[in-house]
């Protein structure tokens, strides 16, 4: 049996990967450890947050799956940083662990051209440095044309808890003990990473009456720009808010040295996220902070457990017991299961190109923790971008490139391939320059578009799409051609507005700043639904601001199309630093522009890069 | 990379012209910007023009330019050169005009760099011109850091940091908004710190402003009407001090005649000629004259007559000096009283020319009008060089944009865009722009985590 496209791993990035390549039309094969694992939540209960919950908007503009899951299987959503402007708003949901692993699954599962099959890969089939498929753990060799490494921490895993450390994943899992030797092999540059997770609660055993209530949005919030909300705003279920005590920290200070990484264990070598550290952490670099914030989150309707988000923790279990007890609310708390650590290996992820195809084997691609991430949006994201070139390379096409001023998705894969990781990558909103431009609610103006062309977005919603672009027009040409006079003043005054002297454009008084479209209302009838009058509210009042992140952008597009040939060979470039260098050999940049993003390479040295690219390529200057 | 850029194409203080060379596509419109006619736009490529550089309404210089349109140039982009009269101050602040209207400071070889990848120059000197550019760019790398002496990178640092600070409680706030224990910065919260930060910067841009009138001299005019005692009180500037006065001829138009050390603070006397030959200045005081004058100083010294009545050209004068920093010398103080002074007017010294006194009152308030009392010559915090300078009014222009976003009550995220750039706008002045900086910020300043 032959398949066009290979997926190794079933997480988050495998099945968007996958999805992707079969919808496109590729014979596709899912191989994962297990299958009860698919789209598994090893870790928190939410999807979406600050930057993520953007990423899933921009993974359902192009036509992936992640968002209508999402909102299929949410158990509370919200829209975070309401009381700020436009650009940082982002949509957080409880996922449900029980529904959206099987919503996932059910989907795979009635996709065309996709098989599942459960198994471990061990190796690679490699031909001249191109790669022909998988071997599994029995030997069996399964062919084809392109493979995606979406392995999640399951490289060579370890959790370690307390002075113990043990060889498996997530729940118990088995991992694969040789696939990143092999790698190593082939020639990949393999780090080890470290991730953790805290305990599980039974929600019984809690006393609520210590705790504070945090619940849902009142008003219906979805992911996915085309699947209306379906859930009764009631049935949210809430989350909830607790702090650390003196006594908490007593008990962490007392036995610090029984923690994995304070001691317990002395081979941990893996480097853990800088932010998200374990409570432990926290005490000791945050030693004058009186308490800390935890979360209480419900993991399913279906059982019992209770996410303890803040409280992760490689201490042994007796003290974890005593830790949890010291918690308000959870005195008497019955601990479901321990917090761990987990080490793993990934591939320093310079090793990859802007598509995700590796630079060391061809038709290789790898996406998610592999690639040094962390978080479900992170991988699931990769995943997409990875099915979708995998296919568009089989198809004999240009692969997909996001830029940084198009997608969080471009921020990410350019942070990644360019200046590779140190710790667990996690977006934040403060890595884009343009978070501005990379807004919640214009996810399918900057992407959809580009959803349709790769054939993930079908007529259909590719119609409704346009139709709502030609409705943001019709109200932005309305509201500039409909004018008011001095005549109107009696309600501009009464709105607390400066009175007219001329007679101006409803487009002009929108951008006081104490007008808003219920005032707009009150002088025409705005028949438009509300994410149309949304996109030309933020389009008009911050016109200033985005003017002003597009002139920047444009610097940098500028930059970004200057590009440097692949072959180029810089240890002839005499003149160069030596650090600058080494830097460029590692990371062998497309364009200039990603070229003065690699830390260490500063302009002086891009002025030499260009000039020996004038010699050596005849380069015009207005080429490059 | 295609962006308009100026420098300083001659030696500086050396020669008796200086060349500032523009190059880019705007060259023609940004220089156009600043001269007086304004028709650059409109002459013949390859011509010279004869024109005044002007800051506002203020004329800087007196100058030759030659204008030359792409592709028959150096650098085979549109080129302007504008010859001036040399003098370090002068020169500079040409500069500075140009890069406040929209040109880049040429990093060193720059030029050169243009004309190599606009296929100008031969390839074969190429290799030549990767030394040529690698050299100076090691020794403006270590020139840069030289010029900005420790103690006003300092500051700039302390400025960035308390920044930085405002800028990662924000980006706290956006990236972690359930974290509830960490203070939430609003516009309230930044309007105090922003105004410290305006107080600093302004301090900075004053403090560079009279350090470099310390460093490179007080242009002072001595005006007065005939026999009020204008050349004693420069005899007696000169012999108290024993200055050194030479009738140099100055780099700038305005002639030198010569430099009063007082303590270290340099006062260069301008036009002294007509205070000199007073036999020559027959006629009376004229307005016109005076004007012309006290545009030129940096520093006026107006002579009065303490045994004669004021006239009412004097008082003219006196409301053309408002502005400016003055000093309103009676003279004859030793002579009975006769002046009768209106009301509002400040910055009075009494002096006796011919007994010598009030001299040394004299000197101690050009300190206080410099600000200048407190300060030790070599204890002078500023930024010297007008990239810096220039760097230095822009991060402060930001501000305005800062409080505009402010008043708007616009969202917390749009008003950081300005305070990110002014804080980005700081690091190129001590060379630190790195993004990542912030995120590690974030992450030592506030406890966050899963």
């Amino acid at each position: 049996m032959k398949y066009e496209i290979i997926v190794v791993g079933g997480g988050h990035a495998g099945c968007e990967a996958c999805l992707a390549a079969a919808r496109k039309g590729h014979k596709t094969l899912l191989v994962t450890g297990n299958i009860k694992n698919i789209a598994d939540m090893p870790c928190n209960p939410s999807i979406g947050g600050s930057a993520k919950g953007i990423v899933v908007r921009e993974i359902d503009a192009l036509g992936g799956e992640m968002g209508i899951n999402a909102d299929k299987s949410q158990i509370q959503i919200k829209m975070l940083n309401c009381a700020k402007g436009p650009a940082v708003q982002a949509l957080r949901a409880q996922g449900d662990k029980v529904t959206y692993p099987k919503e996932m699954l059910k989907t795979l599962r009635s996709q065309d051209n996709l098989d599942i099959k459960e198994s471990l890969v061990e190796d690679l089939i490699v031909v001249d440095k191109k790669v022909k498929g998988v071997i599994l753990e029995d030997g069996e060799k399964i062919e084809s044309d392109a493979v995606i490494l979406t392995t999640g921490t399951y490289l060579k895993a370890d959790i370690m808890v307390g002075d113990s450390r043990r060889r498996e994943g997530p729940h118990g899992e088995r991992p694969s003990n040789f696939l990143s030797d092999k790698l190593k092999e082939y020639g990949f540059k393999i780090i080890r990473l470290k991730t953790g997770t805290p305990q599980r609660i039974d929600k019984n055993s809690i006393d609520y009456s210590k705790t504070k209530e945090e619940l849902g949005d009142s008003v219906h919030r979805a992911f996915s720009f085309d699947r209306k909300p379906d859930y009764k705003i009631e049935d949210q279920v809430p989350c909830y808010l607790i702090y650390t005590t003196e006594e908490t920290h007593k008990i962490i200070r007392e036995n610090l040295n029984k923690s994995s990484m304070y001691g317990g264990l002395d081979d941990v070598t893996g480097v853990g996220p800088r932010y998200c550290p374990s409570i432990e952490d926290k005490i000791v670099r945050f030693s004058d902070k009186e308490r800390h914030q935890l979360f209480l989150e419900p993991e399913s309707k279906y059982y019992d457990d209770i996410y303890l988000q803040g409280f992760s923790t490689s201490m042994p279990h007796d003290i974890q017991e005593k830790m949890v007890h010291s918690l308000p609310g959870l005195e008497n708390a019955k601990i479901l299961k321990y917090a761990y650590a987990i080490e793993y290996d990934a591939i320093y992820p310079t090793q990859l190109k802007q598509s995700l195809e590796t630079k060391v084997l061809e038709n290789l691609f790898t996406a998610g923790q592999i690639n040094g991430t962390s978080g479900y949006e992170e991988a699931a994201c990769q995943g997409l971008i990875a099915g979708i070139n995998a296919s568009l390379k089989l198809e004999g096409k240009e692969p997909l490139i996001l830029k940084r001023n198009e997608a969080y998705i471009g921020v990410l894969i350019d942070d990644l391939i360019t200046k590779g990781v140190r710790d667990p990558y996690r977006l934040l909103t403060s890595r884009a320059e343009y978070r501005l431009l990379l807004r919640h609610d214009n996810a399918d103006i900057r992407l959809r578009e580009k959803g349709y062309e790769v054939g993930l977005i079908n007529e259909e919603r590719h119609n409704k799409f346009l139709d709502k672009l030609s409705k943001i027009d019709e109200l932005t040409k309305l509201l500039k051609e409909s004018r008011i006079t001095p005549k109107q003043n009696e309600y501009i005054v009464s709105i607390n507005s400066t009175p007219l002297k001329d007679g101006i454009s409803l487009y002009e008084l929108l951008k006081r700043p104490e007008i808003n479209m219920d005032h707009i209302n009150h002088f025409i009838d705005l028949d438009f639904d509300d994410e149309i009058k949304e996109q030309v509210y933020i389009n008009i009042k911050y016109e200033g601001y985005i003017v002003k992140a597009n002139k920047e952008a444009e610097k940098m597009v500028n930059l970004d199309n200057k590009m440097i040939p692949n072959d180029i060979d810089y240890d002839k470039i005499h003149n160069l630093a030596s650090e600058a260098k080494q830097k460029l050999k590692e990371v062998m940049p497309t364009s200039i522009g990603q070229a003065l993003r690699i830390s260490g390479v500063n302009p002086a040295d891009i002025s030499i890069l260009m000039i020996y690219l004038k010699k050596e390529y005849h380069y015009d200057r207005r080429n490059i | 990379m295609n962006d308009t850029i100026a420098a300083i194409s001659t030696a500086m203080g050396v020669g008796a012209i200086s060349i500032i060379r523009v190059s880019g596509e705007n060259s023609i419109e940004i220089v156009n910007k600043i001269t007086k006619r304004k028709i650059l736009d409109k002459v013949d490529s390859h011509t010279i023009t004869y024109d005044h550089i002007m800051d506002g309404e203020k004329i800087i210089d007196e100058v030759l330019i030659s204008v030359m349109k792409s592709p028959k140039t150096f650098t085979v982009e549109d080129v302007v050169e504008i010859n001036a009269h040399g003098g370090i101050t002068t020169t500079n602040k040409i500069l500075k005009t140009l890069l406040n209207n929209g040109c880049r400071l040429a990093e060193p070889g720059e030029f050169t760099k243009r004309a190599f990848l606009n296929g100008r120059i031969d390839l074969t000197q190429a290799e030549g011109i990767i030394d040529l550019i690698n050299a100076k760019t090691e020794k403006s790398r270590k020139l840069a850091i030289n010029q900005l002496d420790g103690k006003v990178s300092n500051l700039i640092k302390d400025l960035r940091n308390d920044i930085i600070q405002i800028l990662a409680n924000i980006e706290v706030n956006i990236d972690y908004p359930e974290y509830e224990d960490i203070e939430e910065m609003t516009n309230e919260k930044i309007k105090p710190m922003l105004n410290n930060v305006k107080n600093k910067m302004k301090k900075i841009l004053n403090e560079s402003e009279n350090g470099k009138l310390l460093k490179e001299g007080i242009k002072t005019s001595i005006i007065g009407k005939p026999n009020v005692g204008k050349s004693s009180l420069l005899n007696r500037l000169l012999n108290e001090d024993k200055a050194i006065v030479t009738d140099i001829e100055g780099t700038t138009r305005d002639i030198v005649e010569g430099s009063i050390v007082l303590d270290g603070i340099i006062l260069n006397m301008i036009d002294t000629a007509g205070i000199r030959d007073t036999k020559d200045v027959v006629e009376s005081i004229g307005v016109k004259k005076s004007i012309e004058l006290i545009n030129k100083s940096d520093l006026v010294l107006f002579v009065l007559n303490n045994n004669d009545i004021i006239t009412d050209k004097e008082l003219e004068i006196l409301e053309l000096l408002k502005d400016k920093n003055y000093i309103l010398v009676i003279n004859k103080c030793d002579l009975e009283s006769k002046l009768e002074l209106p009301k509002d007017v400040k910055n009075i010294i009494r002096i006796s020319a011919l007994e010598d006194k009030g001299i040394d009152e004299l000197k101690n308030f050009i300190k206080k009008i410099y600000n200048l009392e407190n300060i030790e010559t070599e204890d002078l915090t500023y930024l010297s060089n007008a990239r810096s300078i220039s760097l230095l009014e822009k991060a402060y222009g930001c501000i305005e944009e800062i409080e505009k976003g402010l008043d708007n009550n616009m969202p917390i995220d749009m008003v950081e865009i300005d305070i990110k750039n002014m804080w980005s706008i700081l690091g190129e002045i001590i060379g630190e722009t790195y993004q990542d900086e912030l995120i590690n910020q974030l992450f030592s300043q506030f406890c966050l985590g899963k």
